[in-house]
């Protein structure tokens, strides 16, 4: 079995009270940190870790919390990102589900490390389930005396409230949070300033996703040269995968980073293949933003060895044969999948979730959704393809936030492995409204996954 | 156009206004305004939409202008701006769950209510729509419920009928 740390104990009955997520081991973390060690060897070690973000950007976390300001009687904020809207990601909601504790406890050691006094944890609004739960395991904790004034004795006070979003996908983008956090429209502010100057209510601020924070304690308990020992090259430790679509076993995995994809789809102890006995089209690994790739793409490089589960083999090959990790959402399609209908689908998600603020992207996703509605249902024409390459070229690089590149990208990515699927669309536009395309013939898919043996 | 009676004035509760002043303390002195969102939340759970007159209450309840609670609540979707049903059935329509046949459910779910997306069925009780990723993709198709947002998980047409079913006795 693979080692786990996030989800290690998520199986056992009861984790989700104090009382259980203690007897195994629960807030050791804060104990160690807020007795034996000072702020900064907490920053120290999450830096030796070499945990990247899990929200999507990959930057190192140790890195990120080092460039906080600390000046002199103003007060810092930890805010959690648990905005999780990413079209394929669903790893920050089953985290906070099953395992409360471990984020608050997450909570805990970095807001001590940072040396902020109070913290919030921004939630997407529609999850109000797990509102619900972490504002229990909240009140637990602050009855434990994990919260509150003089935690532990250590003469830290930290108090921590959670915060409902409204249902915007791009208050998941840092500073649109942080807007949304002081009660105004998600509009994603220009940087610099970045929020580790000027954050929430102009003070320093260092943003997190829920797992990044929910690593910190496993990082904190074992050491960041334990953790930085899992994993491979810049890619250590763990990672939530979130595995959706046309799988046998859907669900949410932790994987340890440097896992082969061909393995992950295939092998019983993960997705267990494609549902159905169907076969393979193609992939999204990292949540809708990240390029698509075509079936032989997805399982292998360019040059023939085999893609992992990293950062760095996911990206291998830039966007011309590669993809990225994202957030870790990864999403199968069989063969029956149409890749025009489902570029158009995420086209009309960024359409309906861009905030107005940039022209390329208000005008662009708009745009891109109607050129492939049409091509959809049987109205395009060829000129339509190159019109997309070009909308999306003119959005990329040219918003202010990354929403723009996000909705360029998937849009992009179909065409380049795609484009004989769009043609036929345009060639064949009866056929194509109750047929298929089918498998692509350059994808190529194996007919049969061999797997490793553990 | 809204009607005459969405113009009527309204009332908050004791209750309500007290769960407000515990919203208030989570956040530093001065940045009351944080409270909007967690605020219109429970107007809405309270009233099942936010009338003008119910924005405007929140607004002289938090000491802002009008238009900052308007540009917010209109600015999210979770937030009704009209008359809902009783029952709000939000399907998630984005890929992942299209992969899994969401498309075809929201269509069983019109036939079956008999009432359009966004419309009121007659007896008040239902109204649905496609909403876009609910971050449950691994579990799709699903839908969601307020004011909690109980999730029903892995629906096909069968499960759906007697979600509504069993809503109808409520």
């Amino acid at each position: 079995m693979a080692r786990k740390l996030l989800l290690e104990h998520i199986n056992v009955p009861g984790i989700n009270t104090l009382d259980v997520y203690r007897e195994k081991g629960g807030y050791r973390a804060v104990e160690k940190a807020l007795k034996t060690l000072t702020p900064d060897d907490v920053v120290e070690e999450v830096k030796k870790s070499g945990l990247r973000g899990r929200g999507g950007a990959g930057f190192p976390t140790g890195m990120k919390w080092s460039f906080l300001a600390k000046p002199e009687g103003v007060p810092r904020y930890l805010v959690c990102n648990a905005d999780e809207s990413e079209p394929g990601t669903f790893k920050d909601r089953y985290l906070m589900t099953h395992i409360p504790h471990a984020l608050i406890e997450g909570m805990i050691v970095a807001s001590f490390a940072l040396g902020a006094k109070t913290s919030y944890i921004y939630v997407r609004g529609e999850m109000m389930p797990q509102i619900r739960i972490l504002e229990k395991a909240i009140a637990e904790a602050k009855n434990a005396g994990f919260l509150g004034k003089n935690i532990l004795g250590s003469g830290y006070d930290l108090e921590l409230y959670v915060q409902p979003g409204g249902g915007a996908y791009i208050c998941g983008e840092e500073t649109a949070l942080l807007e949304s956090l002081e009660g105004k429209r998600g509009n994603p502010r220009i940087k610099p300033p970045f929020p580790a100057i000027a954050g929430l209510y102009g003070c320093p601020t260092v943003v997190n996703n829920v797992e990044s924070i929910a690593a910190v304690v496993p990082i904190i308990n074992d050491g960041g040269d334990e953790y930085a020992k899992l994993g491979i090259g810049r890619s250590t430790g763990t990672k939530l995968i979130s595995a959706s679509g046309n799988l046998v076993r859907p669900g949410v995995y932790e994987i340890e980073l440097g896992l082969s994809v061909e393995e992950f789809i295939y092998s019983d102890e993960w997705c267990g293949g494609i549902a159905n006995g169907k076969r393979l089209k193609a992939t999204v690994a990292g949540g809708s933003s990240v390029p698509i790739l075509p079936a032989n793409l997805s399982l292998k490089l360019a040059n023939g060895e085999p893609r992992l589960m990293s950062y760095e083999s996911l990206s291998e090959g830039g966007f011309a044969t590669g993809t990225m990790m994202g957030s870790g959402g990864f999403i199968a399609f069989d063969e029956d999948q149409c890749i025009v209908r489902n570029t158009w689908n995420f086209s009309r998600f960024y359409h309906h979730e861009s905030c107005g603020q940039c022209s390329p992207c208000r005008e662009g996703t708009g745009w891109m959704e109607k050129v492939l509605h049409r091509l959809e249902y049987g109205h395009g024409k060829m000129s339509d393809i190159d019109l997309l390459v070009d909308v999306a070229k003119k959005i990329e690089g040219n918003t202010i936030c990354p929403l723009g590149d996000a909705a360029a990208w998937p849009v992009a990515s179909a065409i380049r492995h795609f484009r004989d699927e769009f043609e036929w669309h345009v060639k064949e536009p009866i056929k194509s409204l109750d047929t298929n395309y089918g498998l692509a013939n350059y994808a190529e898919p194996i007919a049969k996954a061999v797997t490793t043996e553990n | 156009m809204l009607k005459v009676e969405e113009q009527q004035p309204v009332e908050f509760s004791p209750a309500l206004i007290a769960k407000f002043d515990e919203i208030v303390k989570r956040y530093p002195e001065g940045k009351h305004k944080s409270a909007l969102l967690p605020i219109l939340h429970e107007v809405q759970a309270e009233l099942g939409w936010l009338s003008v007159a119910a924005m405007n209450k929140v607004a002289a309840y938090l000491d802002i202008q009008d238009v900052e609670v308007y540009e917010v609540a209109s600015f999210y979707s979770m937030y009704f701006l009209k008359p809902q049903g009783k029952y709000v059935l939000e399907v998630c329509r984005t890929g992942p769950c299209c992969l899994v046949g969401a498309e075809k459910l929201m269509g069983h779910i019109e036939s079956k209510l008999g009432v359009k997306e966004n419309e009121i069925t007659p007896d008040g009780l239902f109204s649905w729509r496609g909403v876009e990723c609910l971050a449950a993709c691994g579990y799709g198709p699903v839908l969601q419920i307020g004011p909690e947002y109980t999730f029903y998980e892995n629906l096909n047409e069968q499960k759906v009928d007697e979600l509504i079913e069993d809503l109808r006795k409520r």
